[in-house]
């Protein structure tokens, strides 16, 4: 069958069709032999099995048999060169001699065969058109947000059962939160707090003393620490911190099957798990706001006293005089709607979550994310009603 | 028979999305009979669960409980046919915010007026049918992955529920407890008159509980083989049943 022109010089010595040094093949009377010799594992190279193939294609031998009596070391480094092969031959419909192979290889072999690749299984999403993608994550896009509008009305029923005594959650769970979201915050918000105060008493201090108007700084800090940045604030750090730890303890209940198990039971996990965790947050938000503003009030008193000889007594009169209760409301019921925000959106990506672990991972996340698009988009549509309304 | 079954499914496949895993499955649940779901790794008997608990609507067909249309009904009537459940996940899933008595309590205290003495006794009875006498203020991270397995199954037992859903309850079991399981399966069937239904690979335990079977198959994707297990081994002329039952290749 192998015309010996073909060949020319190869065929003519030994034999010998394709030769490296880890595998020689040769003519026998009724086909092929591949001689396989030496190290076969991976650290040592696994010859590109490519031209191999080329050669058996071009002489369609009736088989292939194996010789294996110079194979020394091997790993899944020949095991997977011998599956390619295998796999060619059979389209091919070269009938490959197994049996010559050694037992041991022979055996993995037929185990790799044993059962055969599921219909479907595989997945195709390698070469999606750039249009489709944009499609999906338009469609993906669209179900989050009726997905979250679910949500939201779920939690409203859980709430007014709540309200008729009718929820279901354990009080001790509320507690729990409520700790956890309140006390434990405490030093980074008083940190942070501080900070923005003395950062808002720097910035206006250069601008200021351009007019000799130093102790209206007090009425900047005031102001700003009030209405916004005390909420803001507090807002932001909770995202990071509970908000996410939400989602990750829901998402993690949700991969370990605890949310199904709960819903086997007819126990709502919006009521038993949602709810204890908006309502705690809803409660310490304002708490912590209110500890927020009196921080950053103090931060903002510091540099004054330091910077600018505004007498802390000086200071304080002038934000009693000039900033009324009023700002502080504004600021307080944003920490509240904010606290809302920020357990609802961890929360819902909690129990989105997949079954994985990466998509806890994920979930914590977009849980900050999410909170932090609807904490600023609130703030914006809060501050624009106080316009109109002339608060 | 004129006896309504426990369980009636009609027509129902099951899908993620557009991927469809099993189809056109049509069977019967009696009461207090214990029926195995067989079939390899990976072709659905979780999910099939999942179905039959009532946790994923179907993509096509029904689910009779009792005569009702699981699906069909309001869902406050749902949740209650639901929570009638008793149901072991294939990892336990036992809340992990709380002990082993706490878990066990839950449910007791949503749905019984017990009071806290009987909770306990209640508590500390099912942990020690599972061999678990004394780990009541365990929580789930500080005990193994077989005793929470078994944790679990408490749990699920907690309320008597008439029907019992066990995923692969003797997975991660050592030979004895696995017995022993499956004695408890068999004792609950007897005495309590309970439906027990059971996902497994363990042939010896298959034989030993089943009254029924299906088995499920990943590429015709529906059943392949209904009846009692024994009786399967015996008639059944289908090469994939056979290697199964068998352990054969
Ligand atoms: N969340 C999911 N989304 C999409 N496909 C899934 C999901 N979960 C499982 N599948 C697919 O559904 C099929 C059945 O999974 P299932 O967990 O029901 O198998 P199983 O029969 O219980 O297997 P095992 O015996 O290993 O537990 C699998 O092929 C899997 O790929
Ligand atoms: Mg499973």
């Amino acid at each position: 069958m192998i015309d010996g022109d073909v060949y020319g010089e190869e065929y003519s010595f030994s034999m010998s069709i394709d030769t490296t040094e880890k595998y020689q093949l040769i003519k026998t009377e009724d086909g092929l032999c591949l001689q396989l010799s030496g190290d076969w594992r991976f650290q040592s190279g696994i010859p590109d099995i490519d031209i191999l193939l080329k050669h058996l294609i071009n002489t369609q031998p009736v088989n292939l048999s194996f010789d294996c009596h110079r194979l020394e070391n091997w790993d899944s480094g020949l095991m997977t060169f011998l599956v390619n092969l295998l796999k060619s031959c059979k389209q091919n419909n070269i009938s490959v001699l197994q049996k010559t192979l050694p037992a041991g290889i022979h055996k993995l072999l037929q185990l790799s065969f044993a059962v055969p690749e599921r219909k479907g299984a595989r997945r195709a999403i390698l070469g999606q058109p750039v249009l489709a993608k944009i499609g999906n994550v338009t469609i993906e896009m669209h179900r989050n947000w009726s997905d979250l509008l679910a949500f939201v009305g779920e939690i409203f029923f859980g709430f007014l059962n709540f309200l008729r005594g009718r929820a279901r959650f354990r009080y001790s769970d509320l507690f729990f939160q409520i700790e956890a979201a309140g006390p434990s915050a405490l030093l980074i918000i008083t940190l942070i707090s501080v900070l923005i105060g003395m950062i808002l008493a720097f910035v206006g201090a250069v601008q200021l003393r351009l007019f000799g108007a130093e102790i209206f700084i007090a009425n900047l800090v005031g102001l700003g620490m009030a209405r916004e940045m005390g909420a803001m604030m507090t807002a932001i750090i909770m995202a990071g911190r509970t908000g996410a730890a939400y989602a990750a303890q829901l998402g993690t209940m949700q991969v370990n099957e605890e949310i199904d198990a709960l819903k086997t039971m007819g126990i709502s996990p919006i009521e038993f798990l949602v709810l204890p965790r908006l309502i705690a947050l809803c409660l310490t938000m304002p708490l912590l706001c209110i500890y927020a503003d009196f921080m950053g009030i103090i931060g903002g008193a510091i540099v004054s006293a330091t910077m600018m000889d505004i007498s802390f007594f000086q200071y304080f009169q002038q934000i009693q005089d000039f900033v009324p209760l009023k700002h502080f409301g504004v600021g307080i019921f944003k920490a509240g709607v904010f606290g809302v925000l920020v357990a609802t959106a961890g929360c819902f990506r909690g129990l989105q979550c997949g079954r994985s672990a990466s998509s806890v991972g994920f979930a914590a996340t977009s849980a900050v994310v999410t909170s932090i698009v609807l904490i600023i988009v609130a703030d914006a549509i809060i501050t624009v009603i106080c316009q109109i309304i002339g608060i | 028979m004129a006896e309504i079954p426990h369980f009636d499914i009609r027509n129902l496949t099951i899908a993620y999305g557009d991927v469809i895993i099993q189809e056109k499955l049509d069977f019967t649940i009696n009461r207090g009979e214990v029926f195995v779901i067989m079939g390899g790794s990976g072709c659905g008997k979780s999910t099939l669960l999942r179905h039959l608990v009532g946790l994923m609507e179907p993509s096509i067909g029904d689910i009779f409980v009792d005569g009702v249309n699981l699906w069909q009904s309001s869902s406050e009537e749902r949740n209650q046919i639901i929570s009638r459940n008793g149901v072991l996940y294939q990892g336990g899933a036992l809340w992990s915010s709380m002990t082993l008595a706490e878990n066990i309590a839950l449910p007791l205290t949503e749905y019984t007026d017990l009071k806290q003495k009987q909770i306990a006794d209640v508590i500390a009875y099912k942990l020690s049918l599972v061999g678990l006498a004394g780990f009541e203020d365990y929580y789930p991270s500080e005990i193994s992955g077989g005793m929470r397995k078994r944790a679990g199954l408490a749990r699920a037992m907690a309320l008597d529920p008439d029907i019992l859903f066990f995923d692969e309850p003797s997975a991660g079991l050592d030979p004895v407890s696995s017995r022993l399981l499956d004695d408890l399966i068999l004792e609950l069937r007897d005495s309590l008159g309970a439906t027990v239904v059971v996902v497994s690979h363990e042939l010896a335990s298959i034989f030993t509980v089943g009254d029924n079977s299906i088995f499920l198959d990943p590429n015709e994707k529906t059943i392949i083989a209904t009846g009692s297990p024994k009786k399967l081994l015996e008639t059944s002329d289908d090469p994939r049943v056979i290697q199964f039952l068998t352990r054969t290749t």
